[in-house]
């Protein structure tokens, strides 16, 4: 490949206990591109982003940012790395003891130090590209709707201006109409950081909107990669099970049958 | 199953539970000492443990104060000793009964708010969010509390002390018919500063322990509201029989000669 991908992920393992979840995953995610990982509940998509973020050490395989494999660096070096990231949360994981603005700001203020009335200008910035006004700034997030905190948190995943952005199930619990407008301004925000975004969901709507690329994730293996535009003739049975929403196929849920 | 194997297991358990407390707490306090810290988040939580606990410590000492009092009178009563009340309420305030009575209800308050406002972090994600907005748990969450913790007890127990001391004297003065100079003179008269030292030493150490546990369950919690039910009763749990065994061992390193 001629040019260096932002994420270049190989071989990666991770297994708890007997239960092998990741098994010698491979992915690549290009500067400025955005890839959607789909797959079934339990298939390992939240694993696989906490074994990029650092949040859990994956066994085995490499996980290159920038060229420069992560896996096993130490505490403070791994820091560093976290200021190219942002994170969208499932749940939002806003702080409930600050106020919407401070959530925006948290990353500038304690991680970059910057002064707190220079932050809450740009937590407010953030928030107005979100769809937010001031109003919504001092409330708590819990006088939030679930709509409104998925706004916040990704105001808050892009406050810092991070290379890499990471979503997980942006629209899960969120009506269409809602998950939509989620979706959209995902589209816009990372087009407008020039970021690079990887995302995680079983959404096929949320992912044909936000992917340039879709990879399937199956038994702890990519299975099948390739442009979103391909996804409806990629002559995968597994990708045609799951992007149709079919019981039957290739794919056999653990579910007892009567 | 071999019943050997049963104990061994169980035994192996609770050294791994052990080791990862330590780890735990190694980790914590080297956080505690190394800069960056929050002055305002210490200043909060200070507010919460301290300032907050100070009617629940109060009453308690108050209370414990003046029954020391009346049963120390209707005990000594039976050998004549009478004289030694005021004595026997200010030597068990200082060294033992505020200090560990402190330490046990601030385990019952704060331990447990701590262990649940922790762990609810944990479930929801957020302390996952701190990490990935560059910013260590350790340092935001932890520290703050633990410092808070170790500092705000003994300043507790300083003042349960008084408090504690002033409801022996009320009992004694008003109830029991002590002249009220004798009775404060003879409070004086045999207490050293020791007593009162070691007494806030306890209260520093039950502090940290108190913060350490409601952290250490609150941050290992799992398993939605069930799991964060469990981390609030293990943390007042394990504190105060904590808090009981280093009692003992304290009182042992100051008095034993």
């Amino acid at each position: 490949m001629a040019e260096q991908p932002k994420i270049r992920i190989r071989n990666l393992h991770k297994r708890f206990g007997p239960k092998v979840v990741l098994n010698g995953l491979d992915l690549d995610v290009g500067v400025a591109e955005s890839v959607v990982v789909i797959g079934g509940s339990g298939t390992g998509k939240s694993v696989l982003l906490k074994c990029i973020l650092g949040l859990m050490e994956p066994d085995s395989g490499t996980i290159e940012i920038d060229g420069r494999n992560v896996v096993g660096l130490p505490r403070a070096e791994r820091e560093a790395f976290m200021r190219k990231f942002g994170m969208l949360f499932q749940g939002g994981a806003l702080f409930d003891s600050l106020p919407v603005w401070e959530n925006v700001a948290f990353g500038l203020i304690q991680a970059q130090r910057m002064d707190r009335a220079k932050a809450r200008e740009i937590a407010l910035q953030k928030l107005a590209q979100v769809g937010l006004g001031e109003d919504v700034s001092k409330l708590s997030p819990s006088e939030l709707s679930g709509g409104m905190q998925k706004r916040v948190s990704l105001a808050r995943a892009i406050a810092a201006e991070p290379e890499i952005i990471f979503f997980d199930e942006p629209t899960t619990g969120l009506d269409p109409i809602m998950a939509d407008v989620i979706n959209d301004l995902i589209v816009k925000c990372v087009r407008e950081l020039g970021a690079s975004a990887l995302s995680i969901t079983h959404d096929m709507a949320s992912a044909r909107k936000i992917a340039d690329r879709i990879a399937m994730l199956y038994e702890g293996k990519i299975i099948w990669a390739g442009p979103v535009a391909d996804i409806d003739g990629s002559g995968n049975p597994y990708v045609d099970q799951f992007i149709n929403g079919r019981a039957e196929g290739p794919i056999q849920m653990a579910v007892l049958r009567p | 199953m071999n019943p050997l194997a049963t104990i061994g297991s169980a035994f192996m358990v609770f050294l791994g539970a052990l080791g990862s407390l330590a780890m735990f707490a190694g980790n914590a306090v080297s956080h505690c000492v190394r800069p960056p810290l929050y002055p305002r988040l210490i200043g909060r939580q200070l507010l919460e443990i301290g300032y907050y606990s100070l009617p629940v410590v109060g009453l308690t000492t108050l209370f414990s104060g003046m029954v020391l009092a009346l049963q120390s009178y209707t005990g000594f009563a039976r050998f004549s000793a009478e004289s030694a009340v005021a004595t026997v309420v200010v030597l068990s305030m200082t060294r033992e009964l505020a200090p560990v009575l402190a330490g046990l209800m601030v385990a019952g308050r704060v331990g447990a708010a701590m262990a649940a406002e922790i762990g609810t972090m944990r479930v929801t994600e957020q302390i996952d969010a701190l990490t990935t907005l560059s910013t260590n748990p350790f340092k935001y969450l932890i520290a703050p509390r633990l410092i808070a913790g170790t500092v705000s007890l003994p300043i507790l127990v300083l003042i349960g002390d008084i408090i504690g001391v002033f409801g022996g004297y009320v009992v004694g003065v008003y109830k029991l018919d002590f002249n009220a100079g004798t009775y404060i003179q003879s409070t004086v008269q045999y207490l050293e500063q020791v007593d009162v030292v070691s007494g806030l030493v306890k209260a520093g150490v039950f502090g940290f322990i108190v913060a350490l546990m409601g952290c250490y369950h609150g941050f290992h919690s799992r398993g939605g509201a069930q799991g964060v039910g469990a981390a609030t009763t293990n943390a007042v749990v394990t504190a105060s029989i904590m808090i009981l065994i280093a009692n003992y061992a304290i009182t042992e390193m100051f008095f034993s000669s």
